[in-house]
């Protein structure tokens, strides 16, 4: 990856999150899950992925499946910026209107299969992983989990599933931001040592700064990073990467920002000064 | 032809078929040798299975997947409502051992609200063969269609030669009756045959419907045996609640009808483990127990 791209990552990942904040109004969203997932989503879809808007539908595409569902927001502002998605859909955020609501929907053109219940991707995508084995097909195939996710028995299983089919075309992502729904994950279910855990269930597995672009890159250029496995990557990323006011607080998974908050936000994000939030804006859910 | 045989010559002529399994091989033994790659065993893991055969299905397989009927209609339950019925995907749901036909394992093994989870997913099509030939005559069509579905395996031998084909949606009407008609599904078409014979030996006029096909259901059947008989009996191996009996009730109300309709259902519990004519005794389905059932309901409830 040269200077030029490294450029190009950072600056569609700076878009990419003014989206998010965007979307995280008039009802908002899960701000803070998307915004610790923005650079993988960016990064995979701009340097991994062989996808593009005209092989969309395409047999011979890779495929991104996003399992936990909440990061959607990420995968949105990518579709944006990539050329996929009119931006102005993005207003249509939870307007039944549109199909753009809190969780993936196939009918937004890129979304490859649905999810909010969580554990379930993890086995779709091994299914997908395993027909491009039968047929022979050199699709990539990748799935983004969420830490919390790891809770889930059947995210395990499709583990065991996918090395016993030695499925190396199969890439698991743990968004790994230490937080779930309104715990730190250490606290409520602790998953460390999770190289291990996932070693000794056989996966070949890298753990790189999920939001340093040359670290991912250097950690998938090659790819698989072991063959005859299932490779994982866990990505160590923070809850609301990007807004210093918010991140890696547990309150801030869900949030409803007022209009007149978003100008600070923005203005964070761009690293101009801090913004200060109102109570009331706080949402857990 | 067995149904394994059915299934291998399916998958040989149609490369979109995957046949999957649970660990649980008793219906595919020879299938590995005979379908290479496209045999996919995940081991015990009913919920990853349904998501893998999701997965299949995007990519435009049809996968045939094979688990024992309590732990695919339960364990890996919101698994097909979410990934298959949301999906609407042509994902196979081959349930084996369901109802009286786990014998002797006991309530965890006993499939006996299937019906009522499989009809409550959109997209979902639910089928209840009578017997192996009766298995065989519906496959066809089911593993045809585009549509997601569920099949209650019934491989015991026929003692009834069905001569109607099998069309989805269509109950194959046995008989016509004045005085009672039995609406059946499944294993205990068996006993209700004999149940049949026992009343026609004993002078009433006997209906009998295998219905086959409770997703979609043959409404105009169940509005014309309720029409043309004194009085209708559901018999099924199930809980009341949400079987044969909720969707004859749900189909009159639709139609602002009534009827006089007697189930002979599981009700509010689970059945006495046991070798299958034992279990059948016990908990009063065999066609001797069903007969003198129905002749005492038809004496006490529909004397002039």
């Amino acid at each position: 990856m040269n200077n030029e791209q490294l450029t190009d990552l950072q600056k569609i990942a700076l878009n990419v999150r003014e989206h998010i904040i965007r979307m995280s109004t008039d009802g908002g969203c899960f701000t803070g899950a998307s915004l610790s997932a923005t650079d993988l989503v960016v990064y995979l879809y701009k340097q991994f992925l062989n996808i593009t808007k005209e092989t969309l539908n395409d047999p011979g595409r890779d495929y991104l499946f996003l399992s936990k569902g909440h990061d959607v927001p990420a995968l949105y502002g990518t579709f944006v910026e990539l050329g996929w998605l009119p931006v102005e859909r993005l207003n249509n955020h939870l307007s039944t209107r549109d199909s753009i609501y809190w969780h993936p929907n196939v009918k937004v053109p890129g979304i490859e299969f649905h999810s909010g219940s969580l554990g379930h991707l993890p086995s779709v995508a091994l299914g997908v992983a395993l027909d491009c084995k039968i047929t022979g097909s050199p699709n990539k195939v990748v799935c983004i989990l969420g830490d919390g996710e790891l809770n889930e028995g059947s995210v395990w299983e499709a583990v065991l599933v996918a090395n016993a089919y030695k499925l190396d075309n199969l890439l698991f992502v743990v968004d790994r931001n230490f937080f779930q729904a309104n715990m730190p994950t250490e606290e409520l279910i602790p998953l460390e040592p999770l190289v291990d855990k996932f070693s000794a269930f056989g996966a070949a597995v890298k753990r790189i700064d999920g939001h340093d672009f040359t670290a991912l890159d250097d950690a998938l250029s090659i790819f698989p990073f072991q063959s005859g496995k299932l490779n994982v990557l866990i990505a160590d990323t923070r809850r609301g990467k990007g807004l210093p006011s918010i991140e890696a607080r547990a309150d801030r998974w869900f949030c409803n920002f007022t209009h007149d908050e978003v100008g600070a936000l923005l203005a964070e994000l761009h690293g101009e000064h801090t913004a200060t939030l109102e109570s009331e804006t706080l949402v857990v859910r | 032809m067995t149904y394994e045989e059915l299934l291998t010559q399916t998958a040989l002529a149609d490369e979109r078929v995957v046949v999957m399994t649970a660990e649980n091989r008793a219906l595919v033994r020879n299938m590995p040798q005979n379908l290479g790659n496209r045999f996919v065993d995940t081991g015990i893991t009913e919920q990853t299975m349904i998501g893998a055969a999701a997965g299949l299905a995007l990519r435009g397989r049809t996968p045939v997947v094979h688990a024992l009927a309590a732990f695919l209609s339960m364990r890996a339950y919101e698994f097909i409502r979410t990934d298959v019925g949301i999906g609407n995907l042509p994902v196979k749901l081959s349930s084996f051992i369901p109802g009286f036909l786990s014998d002797g394992n006991g309530p965890t093994h006993q499939a006996v609200e299937d019906i009522a989870l499989m009809r409550g997913i959109p997209n979902m099509q639910v089928f209840c063969p009578a017997d192996e030939q009766d298995l065989l005559q519906m496959l066809p069509s089911i593993w045809a269609s585009k549509s997601p579905s569920y099949v209650r395996i019934s491989t015991r031998p026929a003692t009834y030669q069905h001569k109607q084909p099998f069309e989805i949606g269509c109950a194959e009407v046995v008989s016509r009756g004045s005085d009672v008609t039995i609406l059946v599904y499944g294993m205990l078409f068996e006993q209700a045959l004999i149940a049949a014979n026992f009343l026609r030996h004993d002078g009433y006029s006997v209906g009998l419907v295998n219905m086959r096909s409770l997703k979609p259901v043959d409404e105009a059947v169940i509005l014309e045996i309720c029409a043309s008989s004194d009085l209708v009996v559901t018999v099924e191996d199930h809980f009341l609640t949400g079987g044969l009996y909720s969707i004859v009730a749900e189909t009159l109300l639709k139609y602002r009808k009534t009827a006089h309709v007697h189930p002979f259902a599981l009700k509010g519990k689970w059945y006495k483990p046991g070798r299958l004519n034992e279990v059948l005794e016990h908990e009063g389905f065999t066609g001797a127990q069903l007969a003198r059932a129905i002749i005492e309901h038809l004496v006490e409830n529909l004397a002039d």
